[in-house]
């Protein structure tokens, strides 16, 4: 291969990892929230962003919506879901060790995944194209309509979580609670209304990585979420939980990697990388690329 | 105003509050001395809420609050400046101060709020975006009471606000307390420093493992022999 080639590959291939990279990131972002604020990796979050994909696809394939409102309707539905699912399955363990919580979470997982077999078969299912698909060329460099779409779709739902984050009130109660949840109950914080508001949020964002991957992927199963769930969390693990920026960092990161081991290498290795990845930090920086060196709050 | 009466709190099996009983009066500042461990930073803990007593009933102006989540009992007008000030340390100060009136939406009123902590600590309105946890430890404490004033409060919790100050600081900290006090919020306060404490309160209790040993007028306790023995170094 000579290097114009090379280049032209590296492009090619950090487009397709940036914009696989969009999905893990807004995956990412549920994880991250919900554990800044009640330290539980969310297991079923994975599992969420897979009803989401359905939400998405039952608007477009059944009720012929079109896209945005597809997309606002399935982020709708899967916030809901999420508060239901914290206010059923965690909240009664609030004051549970961590590892009950933790364990209820992969049973809600195990709940979803197989619930949603019962109700909507195994049968993966087809995607309505939503978006004519057309192939742009950029300089030798070829750009779809869906990596489009999913670029500016995740780059606006982030600009907005951003706001949203730093400059309303719940926002900054938010902030507040992962911080310091007691500190916010003496600001007259109603800490259970945070931790629901958050996970609605987390959702939502899943949900909308589920809707484009349906529409990138064309194909939709019960088990979808697993894969990208767990790599959403190393991704996040990679950032540093808990730490907004880090999620989109390495849901970005862990595309761009993904990508490139898959192209320049062979696609059998991309899992591989995306766990070494995971061994990789948890050796030499356990709190992220942007997470302060363990300082555990007294 | 408030009256604790006969609580008993427990962390598991620890028995951290035996039928502790106080009574504030509107207008006064109330001091709540003891040494380490007594169980003062537990008394305030179970005002504001955040633990809950196993018997005994906590009445704010004719309220009982002590089942009350804690969210409700600062709306009543209850605000509490924590132990170690635990402020918003990756927040600048202007956001924390908006925090302190979460519980409010009249924004003319917590704008002439600020302007009154601003007044109060100076140090805060030059440093108001600042990351508050790059404050030095006296203006930390200082953010922590503007803080809680920002909700406006009928009465402030104060949990050794002199902890870890220069003695000049902890003087101005006392001052502006007492100031506050003087604008018509009634304060009850936990220190570990019982001379100073007991030179700006109109009361007193003494607590010890958990139970109210001595109380009287704050010259009473200063005057009586134990309280010297114990808390005043003679
Ligand atoms: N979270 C906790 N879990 C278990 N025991 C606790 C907890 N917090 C406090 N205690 C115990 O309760 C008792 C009272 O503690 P508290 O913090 O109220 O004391 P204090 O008078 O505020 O002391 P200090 O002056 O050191 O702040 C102590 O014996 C302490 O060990
Ligand atoms: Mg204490």
């Amino acid at each position: 291969m000579d290097f114009a080639s090379f280049l032209q590959q590296l492009g090619q291939q950090l487009i397709n990892g940036i914009s696989l990279g969009s999905i893990y990131a807004l995956i990412a972002l549920g994880y991250t929230m919900i554990y800044g604020i009640i330290r539980l990796i969310n297991f079923a979050h994975g599992d969420i962003y897979m009803l989401g994909a359905y939400f998405g696809y039952f608007a477009t394939a059944i009720l012929k919506m079109s896209f945005i409102p597809s997309l606002i309707i399935a982020m709708v539905l899967a916030a809901i879901t999420g508060m239901v699912i914290e206010r059923a399955a965690y909240r009664p363990l609030r004051s549970a060790p961590r590892i009950a919580v933790l364990i209820t979470a992969i049973g809600v997982s195990l709940f979803l995944e197989y619930g949603s077999m019962l109700l909507v078969t195994p049968q993966p299912r087809t995607f309505p194209a939503v978006f004519p698909a057309e192939i742009y060329n950029v300089g030798g460099l070829v750009l779809n309509s869906q990596q489009i779409v999913i670029l500016a779709v995740s780059l606006i739902l982030m600009l907005v979580l951003n706001y949203v984050v730093h400059y309303t009130k719940s926002g900054k109660a938010m902030r507040a609670v992962s911080y310091d949840t007691d500190a916010a109950k003496l600001m007259g914080i109603d800490v259970d209304k945070v931790i629901s508001f958050t996970f609605a949020v987390g959702s939502a964002l899943a949900a909308a990585a589920g809707v484009l991957v349906g529409i990138y992927y064309n194909s939709i199963d019960p088990l979808m979420g697993i894969m990208p769930g767990l790599k959403a969390f190393v991704a996040a693990v990679l950032g540093g939980i808990g730490i907004i920026p880090g999620a989109m960092l390495g849901g970005v990161l862990m595309g761009v990697i993904e990508a490139l081991v898959s192209g320049f290498f062979s696609s059998t290795f991309r899992d591989a990388a995306a766990f070494g990845i995971l061994i990789l930090i948890l050796l030499f920086r356990p709190s992220g690329l942007l997470g302060k060196n363990v300082r555990e709050k007294v | 105003m408030l009256e604790v009466k006969q609580i008993d709190v427990y962390y598991g099996a620890i028995h951290a509050l035996k039928g502790v009983s106080l009574e504030v009066v509107e207008g006064e500042i109330v001091t709540l001395i003891g040494a380490n461990g007594a169980g003062k930073s537990t008394t305030l803990r179970t005002i504001s809420g955040l633990l809950k007593p196993q018997k005994g009933t906590i009445t704010f102006e004719g309220q009982t609050i002590a089942a009350k989540p804690a969210q409700q009992i600062v709306k009543l007008g209850i605000s509490q400046v924590p132990e170690g000030r635990r402020i918003f340390a990756n927040m600048s100060v202007m956001e924390n101060l908006e925090l302190g009136a979460y519980i409010r939406n009249d924004n003319k009123g917590i704008g002439e709020d600020l302007d009154m902590v601003f007044k109060r600590f100076p140090r805060l309105a030059e440093r108001r975006t600042q990351i508050a946890g790059t404050l030095s430890g006296g203006e930390q404490q200082m953010l922590a009471m503007g803080r809680a004033l920002m909700s406006r409060p009928r009465i402030l919790l104060l949990d050794e606000p002199s902890m870890g100050l220069a003695p000049l600081l902890v003087k101005e900290i006392f001052s502006i307390i007492k100031e506050i006090n003087a604008a018509g919020t009634t304060i009850l306060l936990v220190e570990q420093n019982a001379h100073m404490a007991l030179s700006i309160a109109h009361k007193a209790y003494v607590l010890e493992t958990g139970r109210i040993t001595l109380s009287g007028t704050a010259k009473e306790l200063a005057a009586s022999e134990s309280v010297r023995k114990a808390y005043l170094g003679g």
